[in-house]
């Protein structure tokens, strides 16, 4: 039946012809087959007509495996720059490209305390484009941290933890912590000085609870200092033996963990209804069915599920009632708009990355030598308000006050369950008004203590307090002193304002501009022996 | 909370246990619990029971070596011998804060790069965040006569070997 076939105006209408063996034609369906081969592919790759229609259009993001996790209509005010100024997707895309480059730089490089540093330096100066792939992998470690804090703190100011959303600010905290140790522990791979001496001082920090195990006197019976340094280690110094084991996370264990939990986080971000929206968005909406809430609504209160569509099955589940027409409002289809969206933020961190690379070497000191310490020895940047803190006594500032912050950070919408608009900048003007006084009040208290510390130095420098017992000095340092006052103040603030919201916006922002401080002070004027500096000229030359 | 859910919960503390439900929730558990121990088990790899640097112990060179009142360093045992009136005694350069190296200044103290930590001639803490004094180390004589210092071994401050 050839005739019928060639009178098909459309190939993905082309019905199945049933051939038998010993019919006509074998050798002319065969060429037809074979001219057809490209199109008869993509038609079966992706199952529906190029996205013409809103139809196509939807079905193009719901049957893409890569897409589904998007809506098949997105709201107006998800792709407002001010809604997430791009910072997840962000995170994601330099993500993408840290396991690119560092694939491409595993090619050459060897996980070895003899081969790895030279591999570093062949890989700098002999394998082509070595240098820059390096560059973007060492610029783009640093830019996923910054972008993961700025994203916390946006979910943080948008009220974006509130129901339905609690448990997904849990998973971006655990986000955070997997993200941090990415760096961690990529950090010692190249195997120079700044590499051996940082991670000496993050595996001595690990092992601190023995301060506080020293000074109960039960060191002898249960160590977990000693055990959780071994662990990371393999050693009682870092040799290679700790280089293997940072190797094997860096390149395995950790991005596989980010991998599942970024998965985990997009799949939960659209099963809570989309990002944090405020009522405002869908004014005239509810307005004007008061009795049947627009499907916007679900980000309002408590109660939501955050379940867009009951049709059907669906309507067996918890949600809103079906309001198909109303739910169009103020939303636009995803393809190909968001895709837009969503292509531009990775585009222009692709290239801020690729400048940087090109402009900027990632550093590299010299070969790790155990007998000399680097002097200072700095952390990277986002480690070094730690390591200041570090600097008064090692349990409290490496392991107490961490461990205080993030406990306090994922159980913010457990503690702050007040019911206000979400998806609203600090919501609202009062809310701004706190963080900015909080602000000031953190910006004052750090720089004065630490204008304090560097003026009249600490516990041990002074008379009446130099032969205080060491678990004083352990657990009075400055940072204690800090969460304190942050406390204190958010305390004050949640009785003021009779608000739970109010009070975490206020320790939120003392925390947040307390880490900014002391990161800048460490950076900048932190010198040799960890002595005070107005300028890195000042430094004396050895 | 989805008032469902309130129901659910409410139920499950009133209403009393039938014995399927038990035994389900036994073998739940119990595979639950397997699964955990089993884990825990595995875990158990990465906890070195021997150390690459498990050899510990150095001669450090016969008694006679040394002359008295000398001061003599071993860079890689991070190891300061001392030999006085009273014997041998070793100090580990070590910082008793994180893990840096603690120079030794002419006057016979020491200082710490790292964050300022300094201590006296024989080790004790004066200044910074160290929590205790330097590592006294353990020295022994072999029976061939060599001075032995096993540099994982503390000793407490003060005591000296006399050889
Ligand atoms: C590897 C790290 C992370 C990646 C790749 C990531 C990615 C994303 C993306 C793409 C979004 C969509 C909205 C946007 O673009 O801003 C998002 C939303 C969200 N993220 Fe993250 N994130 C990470 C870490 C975190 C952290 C550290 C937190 C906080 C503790 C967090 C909490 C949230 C919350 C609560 C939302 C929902 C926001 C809303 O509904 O408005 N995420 N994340
Ligand atoms: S390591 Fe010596 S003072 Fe910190």
């Amino acid at each position: 039946m050839p005739e019928t076939q060639t009178s098909q105006p459309s190939p993905s209408e082309k019905k199945p012809v049933a051939r038998h063996i010993g019919d006509d034609g074998a050798m002319r369906d065969f060429g037809r087959n074979l001219m057809d081969t490209p199109r008869s592919f993509r038609d079966s790759m992706i199952r529906h007509g190029k996205p013409t229609s809103d139809r196509a259009r939807s079905q193009t993001v719901f049957t893409n495996f890569f897409l589904h996790v998007l809506p098949v209509r997105t709201h107006l005010h998800s792709i407002k720059l001010t809604t997430t100024f791009g910072l997840g997707v962000a995170t994601l895309v330099l993500f993408i490209i840290l396991c690119v480059t560092g694939v491409l730089l595993m090619v050459y490089y060897k996980p070895s305390v003899d081969q790895a540093y030279a591999s570093m330096l062949d890989i700098i100066h002999v394998v082509p484009t070595g240098r820059l792939i390096r560059n973007v992998h060492r610029w783009s470690a640093h830019a996923m941290v910054f972008c993961v804090i700025l994203h916390m703190a946006r979910a943080f100011y948008t009220s974006a933890y509130k129901p339905p959303r609690q448990f997904n600010w849990v998973i971006g905290m655990a986000l955070f912590a997997v993200t941090l140790g990415l760096s961690f522990t990529g950090y010692l791979l190249p195997w120079d000085q700044l590499a051996f001496w940082a991670v000496t001082i993050g595996a001595n920090i690990a092992q601190s609870p023995q301060e506080l195990t020293d000074a109960i006197g039960i060191t002898q019976y249960f160590d977990p200092g000693r055990m959780q340094k071994e662990l990371l280690l393999g050693a009682h110094y870092v040799g290679q033996e700790a280089l293997i084991r940072f190797y094997v996370l860096h390149v395995m264990v950790l991005p596989i963990v980010t991998s599942i939990l970024i998965a985990v986080h997009m799949w939960r971000i659209r099963k809570d209804g989309g990002f944090a929206r405020p009522s405002a968005a869908d004014m005239g909406v509810s307005d004007a069915t008061p009795s049947m809430p627009a499907t916007g609504g679900d980000s309002r209160g408590g109660e939501s599920t955050g379940l867009l569509k009951t049709y059907g099955l669906m309507g067996l589940m918890k949600g809103k009632t079906p309001a198909v027409n109303l739910e169009l409002r103020n939303t636009i289809m995803t393809w190909p708009n968001v895709m837009y969206v969503i292509g531009a933020v990775a585009m222009v961190t692709t290239l801020a990355m690729l400048l940087l690379g090109v402009l900027a070497d990632a550093p590299l000191s010299e070969m790790a030598n155990p007998a000399v310490p680097e002097n200072p020895a700095k952390a990277p940047w986002y480690f070094l308000g730690l390591q200041e803190l570090v600097s008064y006594s090692a349990f409290m500032g490496g392991v107490g006050i961490p461990a205080i912050v993030l406990l306090g950070l994922m159980l913010v919408p457990y503690l702050d369950r007040e019911r206000e608009d979400v998806g609203v900048w600090f919501s609202g003007r009062e809310g701004r008004r706190i963080a900015v006084i909080s602000a000031i009040f953190a910006t004052i208290a750090t720089v004065g203590m630490l204008a304090f510390t560097v003026r009249f130095g600490w516990l041990r420098n002074w008379e009446a307090t130099a032969r205080v017992p060491q678990i004083v000095i352990t657990v009075l340092n400055p940072g204690t002193i800090f969460v304190a006052l942050f406390a204190a103040w958010s305390v004050l603030v949640v009785r003021r304002k009779q608000s739970t919201r109010m009070g975490a916006i206020a320790l939120f922002t003392c925390f947040l501009v307390s880490f900014a401080i002391l990161t800048y002070f460490a950076t900048v004027h932190r010198g040799p022996n960890w002595d005070f500096f107005w300028s890195q000229s000042d430094w004396p030359v050895h | 909370m989805n008032p469902n859910d309130q129901l659910q919960t409410s139920e499950r503390f009133t209403t009393p246990k039938t014995r399927r439900d038990f035994l389900g929730l036994a073998a739940a558990w119990s595979a639950v619990g397997a699964f955990v121990m089993g884990m825990l088990g595995a875990m158990r790899l990465p906890m070195p029971s021997v150390f690459p640097e498990s050899d510990t112990k150095v001669k450090l060179g016969k008694p006679q070596d040394f002359a008295a009142g000398s001061t003599t360093y071993f860079a890689p045992q991070r190891l300061w011998l001392y030999r006085d009136s009273s014997g041998f005694h070793a100090i580990s350069s070590v910082c008793t804060h994180l893990g840096c190296i603690a120079e030794r200044s002419e006057a016979g103290d020491f200082h710490c790069p790292c964050h300022g930590s300094r201590f006296d001639a024989v080790g004790a803490v004066t200044a910074g965040p160290a929590p205790k004094g330097l590592m006294w180390v353990e020295l022994t004589v072999s029976p061939e006569g060599w001075l032995v210092a096993d540099t994982l071994k503390e000793t407490e401050p003060g005591k000296t070997l006399n050889a």
